[in-house]
C-alpha cells in the first residue's frame, strides 16, 4: 500500500499556455498530461522500415506489459475468478456466480469496515493537507538551516510502519500510556483509546498524519517552488499583501497539486491497513476492536481471508475495493477536467 | 496510464491476496546431495536445540536449520499460505492447537503418520491430543504431539497478603473448588486490596475459554459440524459465569497478549491469570526478576483445563520426507518431550511420562518453587477430549470480541450474547 503513494510529484503548470503541460516526464504526470502532439509523426521520406525495426519496438517495450501482465493484470483477473467462487483456503472450492457479491451487499461489517475506513481517511486527511501546505510554505521561506528541516520532514516517512505502530500504540496505552498520563494532570481520566470509535479514529489518523504530512509538504514544496516569481512581483506592486498573495495566487496554482495528493492519498487511505492492526495489540487484532470500530476494508479483508479462510469473499471484498478505488480516481479525473476549463 | 494507476491499485489488493502463491514459489536452497538440510518452522520457543544437536549426530550429514515466528497469528497465516500453495513450508512444521482443525481439511497435504506406525504408539499420547490432529473417519493422522496446555491458575503472593487472603497454594486452591467460589474470592479480594487499579483477573476471556473446555465434549459446533452455540448449554453456562465475573468489578480488563498485559504481570494489575503450562515462561519473562517469588500456581477451579500445546506435521511438499518424519518421532517421542519440558517448561502430551520421578518432583523457582508436574499434569489429565470443528477459530474469535465488548461496558450482557451468536452465524458461514 504505501508504494501506491511513493509517486513521482506532479508540479503544477504555470498559467501561461506555452507551459500548459506539467513538467516531470514520469507515469505519474501523465494523470494530467497535456493531450498528445496533434502533428502526425513524419517518417523519413522513402526509409524503408525493415523487419528488424519493426520488431525491436514491441521488444523494447515489452518488459513493462510483460511484467504488468504477472503481476498485475493476472491478479486482478485471477481474484475475480477467485470471487465467484466458494473458495475455501485449505478445503473444496465451488462455483458460486455473484453469491458472494450478493453476500457483500448484505454484510454488515463489509458496510462497517467501509464507512471505517473512509472515516479515518477524511479524517486523517484533510488535517494533513492543511498542514502539509503550511509546513511547505514555511520551507518555502528563506529560513536558517532550511536543506536540514526539508529533510527532516521526510524522516517520518522513511521510518517503518511496525515501529511507528508500536510506539503509538504505546503513547496511546490505558494504563501507562504517556497520553493518558499526560491528560491526567489536566484532569482527564485514562482513555481506552482502543474502546471507543471516536477516539481510535482519532488515534489512527494522528498516526498517519505523522507519517505523510511531511511527505506531501515536500510535493507541495516542489510545486510552490515552480511558481513563477514574478506573479507575486507583480501583486506586490498592486499591494497586496503575503497572506492575500498566498490565498490568491499561490493555492490556485497548486490545486492540480493538492488533487493530485488527494487521489494519491486516497489510494494509500482506502488500504490503510498497518497502523490499525498494530494499534489493536494483543489477541484477534485484525478484528480491530471488540466491536470493529477500526477495522478498516483491508483489514476485514484480510480477517475473511486468513483467520475465516474465505479465500473466495475475500476476493470479493478485494474487487469491490478495486471498485471503489476506481470510482474515487474518477470522480478526481473530472474535478481535474474542470479545473482546467476554470483556469 | 490513468488506468494503469488504477489497474495497478487493484493489483495491489489482488497481490495480498494471491501473495501465497507468488512469494512462496522461493523455497529453500539444498545443499549436496549426500547432505540434507532439514527446515523446521516453529513458533515462539520450543526449547528444541538440545535436540537439534543430538539428531545431527546420529545423524551424520543431517543440518537442522530452526525458524521460530514471535507472533502465532503471523505463524500460522504464513503456514496456511504456504501449506494452500505447496511449497515454501518447512520439512518439520508446528501446528498450534486452534489450528490443527484447518489444517485436517486438507489432510492430504501432510504425511499421514499412520503410514509410519503412529497407531501402534498411541499410547505415547493423551489419547484427546492424539485425536486433535486425526480425521474425523479415524484414517489419517497429520501431526504428531508436542505439549499441551494443562491448566493450573497462578496468583501474585503478594497481593493475595495484602488483600487478607490466604498465600500458602494448597490453601489458596481450596478456596476455589468451583467457579462461583472463585467469583466469591475475587469479591474478598476486591474488597480488601482496596485499591480499584489493581483487579483479581487479566480478563474475562481467558476465564471464559478455560470454563467452556471444562463443561463440554463439544463448544459451538456438534460432530456433524452444525453450529450449536445457542443450544448448546455449556456455551452460554460459559458466558454466564464470565459475566457475573465481570459485573462483580473482578476484570482488569486486559486483552491477551497485548501491550497493556504484558505490562500487568510486571506492575501487578492483576493477581490471578488462568494459566497452562507454557505460560509460566512467558509469566517469568513479562514480570521479570524483580518479581520473582511474588508469583505462585495453584489447581484451577474446577478441575483441569487446556489451553494451548502444540503437534509437529511434515508438510508433502518436504522434498526429504524420511528424515523429516524420523525427525518429527525424534522430537516427539517421551526423551524428546522430557528435554522440551526442562528447556523451557511445555508440559509432555506422553501420558507414561506423567508419573515419572523427574516430573513429578519438578519445581519452578520463579514461582516459589511450586511443583509445576504435578499442577500440570492434574490439569492435563482431567480432561476429556472436546469436538471444536473446522470454523472454531473465527467463531471463538467472535464469541470472544463480543465477551471483550461487554466487559469494557460498550454492550449490556444480552446485547452482546446476541451479537455473539450473530457474528458466530455468519462466521461458520
Amino acid at each position: 500500500m504505501p508504494d501506491l503513494r511513493r509517486a513521482e510529484p506532479v508540479l503544477p503548470g504555470s498559467s501561461s499556455g506555452s507551459r500548459a503541460g506539467l513538467a516531470v516526464p514520469s507515469g505519474e504526470t501523465a494523470v494530467m498530461a497535456s493531450p498528445p502532439d496533434p502533428r502526425p509523426r513524419r517518417r523519413r521520406s522513402g526509409a524503408v522500415v525493415s523487419r528488424q525495426e519493426r520488431i525491436a519496438g514491441p521488444l523494447f517495450v515489452s518488459p513493462f506489459f510483460l511484467v504488468f501482465a504477472a503481476f498485475g493484470l493476472f491478479p486482478v483477473v485471477f481474484t475475480l475468478w477467485v470471487s465467484l467462487h466458494d473458495w475455501s483456503l485449505l478445503g473444496d472450492r465451488t462455483w458460486v456466480g455473484l453469491d458472494n457479491y450478493r453476500a457483500l451487499v448484505e454484510d454488515d461489517h463489509f458496510w462497517n469496515a467501509l464507512t471505517n475506513t473512509l472515516g479515518i481517511f477524511v479524517l486523517a486527511t484533510v488535517p494533513q493537507l492543511l498542514m502539509a501546505l503550511g509546513l511547505a510554505a514555511l520551507l518555502n521561506e528563506k529560513i536558517r538551516a532550511r536543506t536540514f528541516w526539508r529533510m527532516g520532514v521526510l524522516l517520518p516517512n522513511i521510518t517503518s510502519v511496525a515501529a511507528v505502530g508500536i510506539i503509538f500504540t504505546l503513547l496511546f496505552a490505558r494504563d501507562f500510556g504517556l497520553v493518558n498520563w499526560t491528560l491526567g494532570h489536566v484532569g482527564v481520566d485514562p482513555i481506552g483509546w482502543q474502546d471507543h470509535r471516536w477516539s481510535s479514529w482519532l488515534a489512527i489518523s494522528i498516526m498517519v498524519d505523522w507519517r505523510w504530512t511531511g511527505y506531501n509538504a515536500l510535493i507541495f514544496l516542489a510545486a510552490l517552488q515552480a511558481v513563477p516569481r514574478d506573479i507575486y512581483e507583480a501583486a506586490e506592486i498592486d499591494g497586496a499583501n503575503a497572506w492575500r498573495q498566498f490565498w490568491s495566487i499561490t493555492v490556485p496554482l497548486l490545486r492540480p497539486t493538492i488533487l493530485f495528493v488527494v487521489l494519491v492519498s486516497t489510494i494509500g487511505g482506502i488500504q490503510l491497513f498497518t497502523e490499525p492492526l498494530l494499534f489493536n495489540s494483543g489477541a484477534n487484532a485484525i478484528t480491530g476492536g471488540t466491536t470493529r470500530q477500526f477495522q478498516t476494508l483491508t483489514m476485514y479483508l484480510y480477517e475473511k481471508a486468513f483467520t475465516g479462510l474465505e479465500f473466495g469473499y475475500a476476493s470479493t471484498i478485494a474487487w469491490v475495493m478495486f471498485l471503489v478505488i476506481a470510482v474515487v480516481g474518477l470522480v478526481n479525473a473530472l474535478l481535474v477536467r474542470r479545473l482546467r476549463s476554470v483556469d | 496510464m490513468m488506468q494503469n494507476r488504477r489497474m495497478r491499485a487493484g493489483a495491489a489488493v489482488a497481490a495480498l491476496v494471491t501473495m501465497g502463491t507468488f512469494l512462496s514459489a522461493c523455497g529453500g536452497d539444498d545443499a549436496a546431495a549426500d547432505d540434507v538440510t532439514l527446515r523446521v518452522n516453529v513458533f515462539g520457543n520450543f526449547g528444541y536445540e538440545k535436540l537439534y544437536k543430538q539428531f545431527e549426530k546420529d545423524h551424520p550429514g543431517v543440518t537442522i536449520v530452526e525458524t521460530a515466528e514471535g507472533d502465532l497469528g503471523q505463524y500460522n497465516t504464513q503456514l496456511i499460505q504456504k501449506i494452500a500453495a505447496g511449497s515454501g513450508a518447512g520439512d518439520v512444521v508446528a501446528i498450534e492447537e486452534g489450528q490443527v482443525v484447518n489444517f485436517l481439511q486438507s489432510a492430504d497435504r501432510f504425511v499421514n503418520f499412520q503410514d509410519h506406525g503412529s497407531n501402534e504408539k498411541k499410547d505415547q499420547w493423551l489419547d484427546w491430543k492424539y485425536a486433535q490432529a486425526t480425521t474425523a473417519d479415524g484414517g489419517t493422522t497429520i501431526g504428531l504431539g508436542t505439549d499441551v496446555g494443562g491448566l493450573a491458575m497462578c496468583y501474585r503472593r503478594d497481593l493475595f497478603e495484602k488483600a487478607g487472603l490466604p498465600t500458602d497454594r494448597e490453601e489458596v486452591g481450596k478456596l476455589w473448588p468451583t467457579w462461583d467460589d472463585y467469583i466469591a474470592t475475587g469479591e474478598k479480594f476486591q474488597a480488601g486490596i482496596g485499591s480499584d487499579e489493581v483487579h483479581f483477573v487479566d480478563s474475562a476471556t481467558n476465564t471464559y475459554n478455560s470454563i467452556l473446555m471444562q463443561t463440554a465434549d463439544h463448544t459451538y459446533f456438534d460432530t456433524d459440524d452444525n453450529l450449536v452455540i445457542e443450544t448448546n448449554p455449556a456455551v452460554k453456562d460459559a458466558w454466564d459465569t464470565s459475566v457475573a465475573m465481570v459485573d462483580a468489578g473482578l476484570s482488569a480488563k486486559l486483552k491477551s497478549f497485548s501491550n497493556e498485559w504484558n505490562a500487568g504481570f510486571k506492575n501487578g494489575t492483576f493477581a490471578t491469570i488462568a494459566c497452562p503450562a507454557w505460560m509460566t515462561g512467558y509469566i517469568k519473562e513479562q514480570a521479570g526478576d524483580g518479581n520473582a517469588g511474588n508469583w505462585d500456581i495453584a489447581p484451577v477451579p474446577g478441575g483441569g483445563g487446556n489451553w494451548g500445546g502444540s503437534f509437529l506435521a511434515v508438510p508433502t511438499s518436504s522434498s526429504h520426507q524420511d528424515v523429516a518424519i524420523e525427525l518429527a518421532q525424534f522430537l516427539t517421542s517421551a526423551d524428546g518431550q522430557m528435554s522440551a519440558f526442562d528447556q523451557v517448561g511445555n508440559l509432555p502430551s506422553n501420558p507414561t511420562l506423567y508419573s515419572t520421578p523427574e516430573l513429578e518432583n519438578a519445581t519452578n523457582d520463579y514461582f516459589n518453587d511450586a511443583p509445576v508436574g504435578q499442577l500440570f499434569v492434574a490439569g492435563a489429565s482431567n480432561l476429556r477430549p472436546v469436538y471444536l470443528g473446522a470454523k472454531n477459530q473465527p467463531v471463538r474469535d467472535a464469541v470472544e470480541n463480543a465477551l471483550r465488548s461487554v466487559e469494557n461496558g460498550q454492550k449490556s450482557s444480552e446485547e452482546g450474547w446476541q451479537t455473539a451468536v450473530d457474528d458466530a452465524g455468519s462466521a461458520a458461514g
